[in-house]
This record gives structure tokens, C-alpha cells and sequence, in this order.
């Protein structure tokens, strides 16, 4: 018995191998539209899971009681030792777009209207874009990294046998904190970009630091400031919740790890001009630009 | 007299996707009883007991720990069962941002909401001298051993003084030496605090030190169940591949 099924399964074999060969440009089509078919299909996947993680945020992680020591820790984290950073890139942002738009404006003859200029293009546009993507690429890999690391690692796990829900403890305490912080990061890094702007301005001539903050705040309003910085809070949401969704949805291994780390920064740089994208259009429609 | 059952599992089926991991999976495990569950790698070993601690859910079957089902137990119920139930991972999953003290603090502090400061201390103190790493308190887990690690891992397991402990493969990347002394510290705190256990292995020295009663888990089902001298003397071929060594 034993050795007939080794010769039916010898000539099974040599037969697959026969039949397989002539046909390798078939195979290829075929793979070639399955993975087109196929990449569209993890688009939807995706974002189908990422919506239903968000759910479990809403449900699980709004409710009371609240994990306020772990929120706080979180800010602290999140906001305080993102400043540094933040106001560097911010401070270079308002000078470099000062010396930058100088020329064109000297060349225009209005050169006096450059405070105006760099004022609402850092409040209303570059602040909070550039600070939401600075953001996104120090807490959203830091997120995704620690969180795909405590996965993989099982501490995840070992927190929900010590009677604490994760999506409470890990993921709303982190998503609340980058959502109440970039806002903040943003106001304080749009003012180190004025203070940048400033010196850019007084690089070519001599302007008192009156006379520049008198321009920039005269030109900029309510309708400037506010929808900018509700925008924030939706960037600072989306920075949170893929960080946390890609490290919980982190593969085993070192390169899972780095690729949810690399995803999450991925993601949420796109996120935050499909918002920004979205943001425009509905101050546009409620006449505030 | 026959003694209480503590964990009951039947007819549990556990799949993912297509594969099949747990078909129809039957046990019972007695009260001061160490089981040791054998198979080969990937065959549902670890599945099986995270499917008892509720981390995951079976597709069907019923699982009775402790007298409630926690594979219908709400999230708060839940907790209550695994408050009575430590879990010692495999790769001890401390975690990494506390120190030892913190560590062993978290599960106090989670499942015994008003423990006093003074009670956690005591808890924290008699957890590492039971383990013989009192000095560890302030150290993180990072400037630890392996074989620390294990026994911090352990100490944070018995901390709540469970009356069940479910082990993944506790000696598993230890040296002989030092799976010996975890061994030895097993059945010293199992003597101690009157645990039952499941504990996974495939350390052979491991079964064979610590089981009262060894089960074969093979293509989802309990294949064999005896203790350890009647498995390796079955004369079965299927379970003699696991005592040759």
C-alpha cells in the first residue's frame, strides 16, 4: 500500500510540474490583476478597520471612569517635550518664508505689507500644517513604535489580565493627548514663527517689534485664528488614533514594529491634508476666508 | 474523594480563518492540580489558554473557570475571574516603561481598587522575597537577567494570590540551571498559595518536575491524558515522539 501512494503522489507531482510550465505568462496576468484587485480591496479594508477602531475609542475610551494620571503623563509626553522641536522648526519656518517672500514683494514695491503676508500665511496655513507634520513624525512613530513594541512583546495582553482595558488605558489617554496638545503646540509654534519673522524682516531693514506685531495683528482676525486652530484638534486626533491603530495592529518582529512606526507617520501626513483639503472647503462654505 | 474541578473546557473549537486550532477540545483541571499541556509547536497550545483567560474567544464550547463561563462574561465579570487567575507569559511581558515595583503595583492597583499604600507595599515586598529579588524594587526591567525577568514576571503572577495560574512555557530560553530553580519555585509557591495549574512546555525535565498529570494536545483535540510515567511508557507512537531525547 505504502509504496503505491508514493508513486500516485510522485506522479501527481510530475504532472503539476508538466502542466505548470507552459503557462507562466498566464500566471503572471492573473497575479498582475489580483494585486491590482487586491490593493484596492486593503485600501477599503483598511480604512474599514481603522473606522471600526475608532469606534471602539468612542466606545470603550470616552467613558468614564477616566485614566486622568495617564492623560496627564500623556500631555506631558506629548505636548511638553514635542516644544522644543516644535519651536525650532517653527522659529526657521518664519524666517526662512520671510527672506524668502522679500524679493518678490521688494520687486512688487510692497515691501511694507511682508509682516501682513508671513502673518496670515504662518496662522491661517503653514503653522498649523507644518506643525501638525512635525508632530505626526515625532508622537505618531513614537506611538506606533511603543504600542506595536508592547504588543509584540504580549504587555498589551498582560494588561487586560490585570483588569485594565487597553483601548481606556493605552490608546484614549494617547489620542485625548494629541488631540488638546497640537492645538496648543500650534498657537505657541505660530507665535515663535512671528518672533523668527521678525528678525527675517529686521535682516534687510530696522522694524520695532511694535510696529511688526501691530501689522500682523491688525491684518489677522477671528475668522483667521479660530478655524485654524479647529483644524488642529481634528490633526491631532487623526495623529493619535492611526499612531495607536497601527501599533496595536502591529506585525510580530523588529520590522513589524518599524513599519508600524513608519506607516503610522505615512498615514497620518496624509490624513492631515486630506483634512486640511477638507477644512478649506468648509470655511469656504461658511464664508470665513 | 474526588476534589473540586476548577477550570472546565468542553467541546471548545477555536479557528482562524480556514485553519482549524482547537476541534471539540475537552478538559478538566482539579483543584491543587498541575496539568501540563504537551504538542507540538503551533498546534493551539497558547491559544488554549488565552482562550481560558478570556484574551481570546472561542468559536464555540463552553469554558468554566472558577464556576462562570468567561466565554459569555461581561467585561466587569470578567476581570472579577481573572482577578483569581494569574497568566505568566512566555516572554514574561513586563512592562518595559515601569520599574519592578510599578510592575508588580499594576495589577494591585487595577483589580483592588481600595488597597492602601501600606497594603501594596507589604504585597510588593513578600511578592519579591518569595521570588528572592527584594533588592530589584527600584530596578527596570531592562537592567535585569533572563532568569530575573522570569522570576519578576512570576512574582507579579502571584501577587493577587490567584487561586489558578496558567504558565506559557515558563522555562522556555533559560538555561538548565536556572529552568530548574523556576521549576523548584513553581511547585514552592503552588505548595505555598494551593494553585492549580496549566502550564505549557515542551521542556521535558520541565513536565516531568512539575506535572501531576500530562495532556497531549494533537490536531485540536486532547489526544492523551495521564501522568507523566504512563504517557512515556504507552508505547503510543504519536506521544513517544515527545520522550525521545
Amino acid at each position: 500500500m505504502i509504496p503505491d501512494t508514493v508513486i500516485v503522489f510522485k506522479n501527481r507531482h510530475l504532472y503539476t510540474e508538466d502542466i505548470a510550465s507552459p503557462q507562466p505568462q498566464v500566471y503572471n496576468l492573473i497575479k498582475k490583476y489580483m494585486a491590482l484587485l487586491t490593493g484596492t480591496s486593503d485600501f477599503f479594508d483598511e480604512t474599514g478597520s481603522i473606522t471600526k477602531f475608532t469606534g471602539r475609542f468612542f466606545s470603550h475610551g470616552v467613558k468614564p471612569k477616566y485614566e486622568l494620571k495617564e492623560i496627564v503623563a500623556q500631555c506631558y509626553l506629548i505636548g511638553y517635550k514635542s516644544l522644543p522641536l516644535v519651536g525650532l522648526t517653527g522659529f526657521i519656518m518664519g524666517l526662512v518664508l520671510t527672506m524668502q517672500l522679500r524679493p518678490s514683494l521688494v520687486g512688487y514695491g510692497v515691501e511694507s505689507q511682508l509682516p501682513v503676508m508671513v502673518g496670515i500665511a504662518i496662522v491661517r496655513e503653514i503653522g498649523p500644517v507644518i506643525t501638525a507634520l512635525i508632530f505626526a513624525g515625532k508622537i505618531g512613530s513614537s506611538i506606533g513604535a511603543e504600542l506595536g513594541s508592547m504588543k509584540v512583546t504580549e504587555q498589551i495582553d498582560a494588561m487586560e489580565v490585570s483588569g485594565t482595558n487597553p483601548i481606556k488605558y493605552l490608546v484614549a489617554t494617547r489620542v485625548i493627548a494629541t488631540t488638546l496638545m497640537l492645538p496648543v503646540l500650534t498657537i505657541l509654534g505660530d507665535s515663535i514663527s512671528m518672533l523668527g519673522a521678525y528678525i527675517g524682516v529686521n535682516i534687510n531693514s530696522v522694524t520695532s517689534l511694535q510696529f511688526f506685531f501691530n501689522q500682523v495683528f491688525h491684518s489677522i482676525g477671528y475668522s483667521d485664528v479660530l478655524p485654524a486652530v479647529i483644524k488642529t484638534v481634528f490633526f491631532g486626533f487623526a495623529v493619535g488614533i492611526i499612531g495607536c491603530y497601527k501599533g496595536f495592529n502591529s506585525s510580530k518582529g523588529t520590522r513589524g514594529v518599524g513599519n508600524s512606526a513608519n506607516s503610522a507617520v505615512v498615514l497620518a501626513s496624509v490624513l492631515i491634508f486630506v483634512i486640511d483639503l477638507l477644512a478649506v472647503q468648509f470655511t469656504n462654505l461658511l464664508g470665513l476666508n | 474523594m474526588e476534589k473540586d474541578v476548577v477550570i472546565s473546557i468542553a467541546h471548545v473549537r477555536k479557528s482562524f480563518g480556514e485553519k482549524v486550532i482547537l476541534a471539540d477540545f475537552n478538559l478538566n483541571i482539579y483543584k491543587e492540580e498541575n496539568v501540563v499541556v504537551l504538542g507540538k509547536s503551533g498546534s493551539g497550545k497558547s491559544v488554549l489558554i488565552k482562550c481560558i483567560i478570556g484574551l481570546l474567544k472561542p468559536d464555540s464550547g463552553q469554558i468554566i473557570v472558577l464556576e462562570s463561563d468567561v466565554t459569555i462574561l461581561s467585561d466587569d465579570d470578567l476581570n472579577e475571574v481573572r482577578s483569581k487567575v494569574g497568566f505568566l507569559f512566555q516572554g514574561n511581558a513586563l512592562y518595559d516603561s515601569m520599574t519592578v515595583r510599578e510592575n508588580l503595583e499594576f495589577p494591585l492597583r487595577r483589580h483592588w481598587l481600595d488597597i492602601s499604600e501600606h497594603e501594596v507595599d507589604t504585597l510588593v515586598k513578600e511578592a519579591l522575597e518569595n521570588v528572592g529579588l527584594a533588592h530589584t524594587t527600584d530596578m527596570m526591567p531592562e537592567e535585569l537577567s533572563g532568569g530575573m525577568l522570569k522570576r519578576v514576571a512570576l512574582a507579579r503572577t502571584m501577587i493577587l494570590k490567584p487561586e489558578i495560574i496558567l504558565y506559557d512555557e515558563p522555562t522556555t530560553g533559560l538555561d538548565p540551571v536556572t529552568a530548574r530553580e523556576i521549576d523548584q519555585l513553581i511547585l514552592n509557591l503552588q505548595k505555598k498559595y494551593h494553585t492549580s495549574s496549566i502550564i505549557i512546555s515542551h521542556d521535558m525535565n520541565c513536565v516531568r518536575n512539575i506535572a501531576d498529570r500530562v495532556v497531549l494536545l494533537l490536531d485540536g483535540k486532547c489526544y492523551a491524558d495521564g501522568t507523566y510515567d504512563s504517557l512515556e511508557h504507552s508505547g503510543d507512537k504519536k506521544i513517544n515522539q515527545f520522550f525521545e531525547s
